[in-house]
């Protein structure tokens, strides 16, 4: 319970800055009144033990799990199930992402008023599946590259900085309607449970392979999983 | 009343569904890959409830409170009486612009806006529940060298200064690709002076930015320029916020590390 207290505690110190800066710009700057103070208040005591139940939860469940699954699958010895493991929870955590579904049927309706695909809710939800299950399975890729640069010990910034110039130089040819789409799908794939999820693997993974140091082998996975679908989707816009 | 439970009924099955596939996944490999007996089950449990319902709690409270305030202020703020001070915020200035007619508004002019995106992404990323998770992990693996808050507090640096920088983009209308390329121009050359350590840590932070918290304040934010701002089109200019999110933490990150690092070898 008192440690319970103590979330409680860090959770508010997280949330005071947004609060200090909604309130200053409210009263100070525009001069106005907050609408529904009540209401307000209620949301503000569901976020901030909503934060200090997640973080909790997280050390509960996610990071000992996620650890706890790198160790158990590196004994098993066969290097498959692990690679199976990380596409498996990269696409899986991807498919189904809401964020996702929203930026692809968007993406389907920019096209098809730009008359690259045919203006028919076939050909719309068509391209908008195809484009969904390309972010997922970049995804579930970018985690088996991320899983297996830890095994090997590769230094992370070659990989990343010549994916920078693979993208870059897609960019030149993918069509003028995807980019946007392409840009933004680095950032949807993330989400909040995912995080927790992969670092923790990662983390797990670094400190059970011999050699590997945590900090330097064990983090580099989320920029993997925000990097591939870039360039995945940018690919997609040329081939479809 | 109803509508509310309606929102909290939908934020939980959301929530549900986020967490099923890791769910699925996780035990399809405890019983029939490991087949191992999951250690500590009971305290998973309970902790896997308390993400669920903690996350849930989160947002229904975040849908309650902040977000329908911070996309009206963002609204207002961009909005170009506003700007040119006839609103009841910028008493001073009425008198002076008086009844000079329609003027252009100058890109300084919009020096509330830049402000309050600095300020929103700054917040903002100190509550992300993913960074938090990050910044822990970090901590634990570089056996207490790192300092949690430093992290978080270079990564929300980070977010502040590219929404600020996203803004002024918008409103000069200036294309995104060069910020971009001299972002990416920086961290390359950062990476080859950045302590080793910091470098995966710093990509990571990129890519955990951009969740729950920020995503919905930003984007009524950039909604809010680009649809007042004359010229400039929500579809093509709405965007790149995001974008930019992801790409300068990792350049603020390594200069934290930077930094410490030469304070450390000073003294």
């Amino acid at each position: 319970m008192r440690q319970f207290l103590q979330t409680i505690k860090n959770a508010f110190r997280d949330l005071a800055p947004i609060i200090l800066v909604v309130a200053f710009f409210q009263l100070v700057v525009l001069q106005q009144p907050f609408p529904e103070p009540s209401k307000i208040l209620v949301g503000l005591i569901a976020v901030v033990v909503g934060l200090a139940l997640f973080i909790q939860g997280l050390e509960l469940s996610l990071f000992p799990l996620g650890e706890s699954m790198a160790g158990a699958l590196m004994r098993k010895g066969n290097l498959y199930w692990l690679l199976f493991f990380a596409f498996a929870l990269g696409f899986g955590t991807t498919v189904a992402e809401p964020a996702l579904i929203a930026v692809s049927n968007e993406a389907a309706r920019i096209t098809a008023t730009a008359g690259v695909i045919p203006d028919t809710p076939e050909a719309q939800s068509g391209y908008a599946n195809g484009l969904r299950m390309t972010v997922a399975v970049s995804v579930g890729v970018s985690l088996v590259v991320g899983v297996i640069r830890i095994l090997k010990g590769w230094p992370i910034h070659y990989i990343i900085i010549s994916g920078y110039l693979v993208i870059v130089g897609l960019t030149q040819f993918a069509p003028q309607e995807i980019i946007g789409v392409a840009y933004d799908s680095g950032g949807v794939t993330t989400s909040t449970i995912t995080v927790p999820l992969v670092t923790a693997l990662g983390i797990g993974l670094s400190t059970v392979v011999k050699g590997r140091n945590p900090m330097i082998d064990g983090f580099g996975l989320i920029a993997f999983a925000s990097l591939f679908p870039i360039a995945f989707v940018l690919l997609y816009g040329m081939v479809v | 009343m109803p509508e509310l439970l309606h929102t909290i009924l939908m934020t939980f099955v959301s929530t549900i569904r986020d967490i099923a596939p890791i769910a699925i996944l996780l035990l399809f490999f405890q019983l029939f890959v490991l087949r191992e007996k999951i250690a500590n089950l009971k305290r998973i449990l309970v902790g896997f409830v308390y993400v669920v319902a903690g996350l849930a709690l989160f947002l229904i409270g975040l849908d309650q409170a902040l977000f329908p305030i911070g996309e009206i202020m963002a609204t207002q703020l961009t909005d170009p009486s506003f700007i040119t001070g006839t609103t009841s915020a910028d008493v001073n200035n009425v008198n002076k612009i008086d009844n000079s007619t329609v003027q252009e508004i100058l890109w300084w002019q919009y020096y509330w806006v830049y402000l309050f995106a600095f300020a929103i992404g700054f917040s903002t990323t100190i509550a992300e529940p993913s960074l938090i998770a990050v910044a822990m992990k970090a901590n634990e693996a570089s056996g207490g060298a790192l300092n949690p808050w430093g992290l978080r507090i270079a990564v929300a640096f980070g977010v502040a200064i590219s929404i600020a920088l996203g803004a002024f983009r918008i409103i000069t209308g200036t294309s995104l690709a060069y910020y971009m390329m001299v972002g990416y121009l920086l961290v390359v050359i950062q990476t080859m002076f950045a302590p080793k350590m910091i470098v995966p840590l710093a990509y990571d932070s990129g890519g955990v930015t951009t969740s729950t918290v920020t995503v919905p304040l930003v984007t009524a934010l950039g909604l809010g320029l680009a649809s007042t701002v004359p010229g400039r089109s929500p579809l093509i200019d709405g965007f790149g916020l995001i974008a930019l999110a992801s790409l300068f933490p990792m350049i603020t990150v390594m200069a934290y590390a930077q930094i410490s690092r030469f304070k450390g070898t000073d003294e």
